[in-house]
């Protein structure tokens, strides 16, 4: 929590002028704010009755409460101001370096974490800290300053009319206190019921059909019954508990008011005070208790924020991917020559997955890989383009170790089509176009015809200028595959990694994917994770993999000879 | 709107109660400056004591009085509030169970979800604040002018005056803000976007080595979404001093006013207090007018989106077509079927006509959108045909009563859900009254039983939401045994034996036709292995019915049976080219 707080202070260092700026207007603003009732309470005594009004002295007043209020508002606005900027710049800074971050975390921290997870640290807990940081600069501030002023002006003017609020006004701020424990437990009983009766109403109306299927309105509706009737009971309970805090603390303020005033009329009877300080201290009196309740939202807010600051200096901590040599070579001239060397790797240390691999790949042949689903078939593709780095051995293409390699030569020198195909929010072109912006439309029409695509995409509403969204909308899984085939086809790298697609994309479509897939591959070096016979068979390679690991590799023939692993998968899944 | 506020009917006389007793509160709460004026004005200056006492506890008096109406004003806007709600949500979700496939397609299952959840607690929050502030404030900013009225009149103008400048102030900025926080929102929603994109698919840009022009586009949208931001702090920023300064000029000249009066010995000087506290009470009440207002609109507009939900009727049933000839040339009859989903400008099946036994196995095969899981809707009637009709038993399908449907066909989807509960609790669901020994049986059929034996508990293991304790495979088997259990006449594998292997995709074919005397069976699939031994094969391709008929007589006449075969059987496509 302190390391925290000390790294938010370093980022608002950056803008300490408009943070002292924002300081002195605070400063400014409550005095004002506090001069104000005590120039009307003046104003007041000079008015004491019919014929005894000093108008002279009452103009007088009259101006400085003129010009008092005119600086309260300028500084107010201004001091505003600066919180605003102070506040969004920051959390422009973080956001910028979380998402850098990202930019070089390794693919080893981001596949473990869910996305869902990281997305939120970079949007909802900068918003909550930005919210919580904004309170705290307007509120805490001002309103520390508003009490002790307070304070200082009462204990000046009169000390026992003084007393009488001290003494009364934190009252109300233990009531808010004591109702708010209170009322914890029935929030969190709301919250749990809550999500009860979430999580079925999820569960059945995703699965409505289902439901409606096999006839179970009727007994699904009973269960939401019960589960309604109880929340019913319980949020009654949080509401009308939480709803008291506001009757209660008016009414220990009305005490005060109450307090306040018989008592100063008491002193006032003794010659004590005037009426216009009466005035100026019922005024106090009214205003007293905001800042306290204020405060303690504050509190609580801004531990909030330092709880998501927290949150997100995580993700900006995590340990980078390892940095490129001094001396990386860029990778250009690809002949296309891959070779694994010993190669070691193991997601998990201590668990063996790959182990001692050696693999001599020549230029433009073609490998594929087979196994069973969930047989680590990624693994390899994670390998050769460095998403993760070998344990042991070494990769090497063209005869260099891939990790003397720029990243992004290398990864640029392989075409890489998966099968879960993401696409990009924007349009068909630009996506399209993302491996070379520079591209006409004229060479993306003729990469989109050369990977089949373009009888489809002239067929969409606005043809290339159709929007598409992240997850591809109304494209089938076929059309998406087929735009990432046109992807590569347009840059065309020297090296490929192709995933085949399983049987959930339509006969006719997959023809044609067959059809761009052949195109690209020739004379390229190719790995193919490869699911159709016809693509196996006419491998160079194939590498069979199990549990992570390449048991066997070598042509069909020699490894139908073999009577293994590879012999058996095919007899199974291709003869049948 | 106004179609769900019935339900708050139930709450009348909460509903009633709680703003009366806010109003009530508000009331005595104006009290307190004339009690003050009073107090200074016959208290003070006649050193009075025994009266200032008594005015004293009078204010004590007001403020228990008030705390008592206000917190008996919070129950019952709560109670009305909540019960509302209550009766909302269980209206709400018992409509969406009785709405048939169609309008659930229509309505979407996300929307639903948002509207029980979201939406009518917002409604909830609404209400209760409506209830509690809609009487509240307005007594409060025009009961204070209305007693600066009985003050004095010339004071009170400066109210008039004062109100409708502060309401136009904090409404304006409201009003201008509003649209403003929408782009702040769009601003953060790209920002979102773009990191999402970066982490779904980070892969591929690496791969394009992307990352760099990535960065820039974040970094431009996140620099335009900071610039919004302060753009609109500065515009709310104006609120307070703007307030402020319209409250104390006011009082300036309350000041300068009230001095003329009690120079000419119109006013006291208690009453000129008065009048001032009255002026400070407004501005806080204006502002929570303000929220109320906003939060309203909020309520109202999720208020809508639900009755909207609670509006869409199931169409009522069209007079039935005359039975053709053709309903009682077989068991189950398909006669010049097509089906246009609503909203959709084509049609997604058309002119379908075949003829099924009783007790074949029909394999159903063609391409991803080709309509097969459309044409097996038809058959327990999901979905009434938009043209011509499915007979059963010489029967429409469509005249039998909605029970008596799902009575006859057990279907079992493409997505293998299971819920919440135990193994048991969900087989269940196929028969209410169904007796260990069926159970076991519909599980053996299924060639569940080893999936059951393997966990603790059996037939009381425990089943996780989405049944995400159990592999794909083993879900797809008891789901098959949840339809199976039932023993319905017409039983429909939906794709949904893609997850099971091979040796056990044939033992549970072997096991469906050992009940071939009583049942009939489709077996919709994308694999030709699947469904080549089926008596009948249909074949679909874009919604229409290109082959019908046995493995053999396909391979000869189908050309789009043929392509999907040869595409999954290379081998022998090639031996039969050697032939």
């Amino acid at each position: 929590m302190k390391t925290t707080v000390k790294r938010v202070l370093n980022y608002i260092k950056k803008y300490w002028f408009v943070l002292l700026l924002s300081l002195f207007l605070a400063m400014v603003t409550v005095a004002l704010t506090l001069y104000i009732p005590i120039l009307t309470g003046r104003a007041i005594d000079q008015m004491l009755g019919k014929g005894a009004v000093d108008m002279e002295a009452i103009f007088g007043i009259l101006w400085k409460i003129g010009v008092s209020i005119l600086f309260t508002a300028l500084a107010q606005w201004v001091m505003n101001t600066c919180n605003n900027y102070i506040t969004y710049h920051v959390v422009q800074d973080i956001r910028k370096e979380a998402f850098a971050k990202i930019q070089i975390l390794p693919l080893s921290y981001l596949d473990t974490k869910p996305t869902g997870d990281l997305v939120s640290r970079v949007i909802a807990d900068v918003d909550t800290f930005a919210d919580g940081l904004l309170m705290g600069f307007t509120q805490l501030f001002t309103g520390v300053l508003t009490i002790g002023g307070t304070l200082v002006f009462m204990l000046v003017t009169n000390v026992p009319i003084a007393l009488v609020v001290v003494c009364l006004t934190p009252v109300s701020f233990l009531v808010a206190k004591f109702i708010a424990t209170r009322t914890h437990d029935m929030f969190h009983l709301q919250s749990k019921t809550r999500g009860e009766q979430t999580s079925l109403i999820e569960e059945m109306i995703d699965n409505e059909k289902i439901v409606k299927s096999f006839g179970r309105e009727g007994a699904v509706k009973e269960e939401f019954r019960e589960i309604n009737g109880r929340l019913k009971d319980c949020s009654l309970k949080a509401i009308f508990f939480s709803s008291l805090v506001n009757p209660c603390t008016r009414f220990v303020n009305s005490l005060v008011y109450a307090g306040v005033g018989t008592f100063g009329a008491f002193l006032e009877v003794n010659g004590g005070i005037s009426v216009g300080t009466l005035s100026c201290f019922l005024s106090y009196a009214n205003q007293y208790t905001k800042p306290f309740n204020e405060i303690s939202g504050v509190v609580t807010e801004l531990q909030n924020a330092m709880v998501c600051a927290g949150r997100i200096f995580e993700l900006i901590d995590e340990t980078p991917q390892v940095p490129e040599d001094e001396d990386a070579v860029e990778l250009t001239h690809v002949k296309g020559e891959v070779t694994l060397q010993d190669v070691s790797f193991s997601y998990v240390p201590g668990q063996k997955l790959l182990e001692q691999v050696s693999l001599q790949v020549q230029p433009g042949q073609r490998i594929a890989i087979v196994g069973p689903t969930g047989c680590g078939k990624t693994t390899l593709i994670n390998l050769l383009m460095r998403f993760y780095d070998v344990n042991k051995g070494s990769i090497q293409v063209d005869g260099t170790d891939i990790r003397h390699l720029t990243r992004n030569s290398l990864r640029t020198s392989f075409g890489m089509v998966l099968q879960e195909t993401w696409l990009q929010a924007g349009t068909v072109l630009d996506n399209i176009r993302m491996g070379k912006p520079e591209a006409t439309r004229e060479e993306v029409i003729e990469a989109a015809k050369a990977s089949h695509a373009h009888s489809f995409i002239k067929r969409l509403p606005q043809g290339y200028d159709t929007v598409i969204t992240e997850d591809g909308g109304a494209l089938s899984q076929g059309q998406k595959q087929l735009l990432c085939i046109a992807r590569v086809m347009l840059c065309l790298p020297p090296m490929l990694i192709l995933d085949e697609a399983t049987s959930s994309i339509d006969t006719r479509t997959e023809i044609r994917i067959q059809k761009a897939f052949a195109r690209m591959m020739e004379g390229r070096t190719s790995f193919i994770v490869a699911h159709r016979l016809s693509t196996i068979k006419e491998a160079d390679v194939i590498l069979v993999m199990k549990d992570g690991n390449i048991i066997e590799q070598g042509n069909h023939e020699n490894l139908l000879a073999q009577k293994g692993f590879y012999a058996n998968l095919y007899n199974s899944q291709f003869a049948g | 709107m106004k179609g769900i506020l019935v339900y708050l009917k139930e709450y009348k006389k909460e509903a009633v109660l709680a703003p009366l007793f806010k109003l009530l509160e508000a009331f005595f709460e104006l009290f307190v400056p004339l009690v003050m004026a009073n107090m200074i004005d016959v208290g003070i200056a006649g050193g009075d004591r025994p009266y200032i006492v008594k005015m004293g506890l009078w204010l004590i008096l007001l403020a228990v009085v008030g705390l008592t109406a206000s917190v008996t004003a919070q129950f019952f806007a709560a109670k009305a509030a909540v019960g509302f709600s209550t009766k909302l949500r269980e209206v709400l979700f018992g409509h969406m169970q009785d709405l048939n496939f169609t309008n659930i397609d229509q309505v979407g299952t996300s929307t639903m979800i948002t509207r029980m959840t979201s939406d009518i607690n917002q409604v909830q929050s609404g209400v209760n604040m409506v209830l509690r502030l809609f009487l509240r404030s307005p007594i409060i900013v025009f009961g204070a002018m209305i007693m600066a009225f009985t003050i004095d009149v010339k004071c009170a103008l400066v109210f008039v005056v004062a109100i409708p400048l502060l309401a136009l102030v904090v409404f304006g900025i409201m009003v201008i803000t509003i649209p403003l926080y929408k782009k702040v929102q769009g601003g953060l929603d790209k920002v979102l976007g773009i990191t999402r994109q970066n982490l779904t698919g980070v892969r591929v840009i690496r791969a394009f080595g992307q990352e760099e022009k990535q960065t820039a586009e974040f970094e431009e949208n996140n620099r335009a979404l900071t610039a919004v931001q302060v753009f609109v702090g500065k515009i709310s920023a104006c609120m307070n001093p703007v307030t402020y300064s319209i409250v104390n000029g006011a009082i300036m000249l309350l000041i300068y006013m009230g001095a003329i009066q009690v120079q000419i010995g119109n006013l006291s000087q208690g009453e000129v207090i008065a009048i001032i506290n009255y002026m400070s009470q407004i501005l806080v009440e204006l502002v929570k007018l303000a929220n109320l207002i906003i939060l309203t609109t909020k309520a109202v507009a999720c208020g809508e989106r639900v009755a909207a939900v609670l509006a869409t009727e199931n169409e009522t049933q069209g007079e039935l077509p005359g039975v053709s000839d053709k309903a009682k040339e077989a068991y189950l009859v398909f006669d010049k079927v097509s089906l246009t989903y609503k909203g959709a400008g084509e049609k997604t099946l058309s002119d379908i006509s075949f003829q099924v036994n009783k007790g074949d196995t029909v394999g159903v095969i063609g391409g991803t959108g080709s309509g097969k899981t459309s044409l097996i809707n038809l058959i327990p009637g999901f979905y009434p045909a938009t043209e011509g009709a499915v007979y059963l038993n010489g029967e429409n399908i469509l005249s039998l009563s909605e029970k008596e449907r799902i009575d006859r066909v057990g279907i079992v989807p493409q997505k293998a859900v299971l819920f919440k509960g135990t193994i048991r609790s969900n087989l269940l669901w196929g028969k209410e009254n169904a007796t260990e020994e069926e159970m076991w049986e519909a599980l053996g059929l299924a060639q569940a039983k080893e999936v059951v034996e393997g966990k603790e508990g059996m037939l009381d293991a425990v089943v996780e939401q989405k049944g995400k304790n159990f592999s794909g495979g083993q879900r797809q088997r008891l789901t098959i045994a949840r339809a199976l259990i039932k023993k319905p006449e017409i039983l429909i594998l939906d794709d949904s034996a893609s997850a099971l292997d091979y040796a056990t995709d044939a033992k549970l074919r072997q096991a469906i036709k050992s009940l071939a005397g009583s049942m009939t069976t489709f077996i919709v699939s994308q694999r030709a292995s699947t469904i080549r031994y089926a008596d009948k094969i249909l074949v679909l391709d874009d919604g229409e019915l290109v082959g019908n008929g046995t493995h053999e007589e396909l391979l000869t006449n189908c050309p789009v049976y043929q392509e999907i075969y040869y595409s999954q059987y290379p081998e022998e496509r090639k031996e039969e080219k050697a032939e």
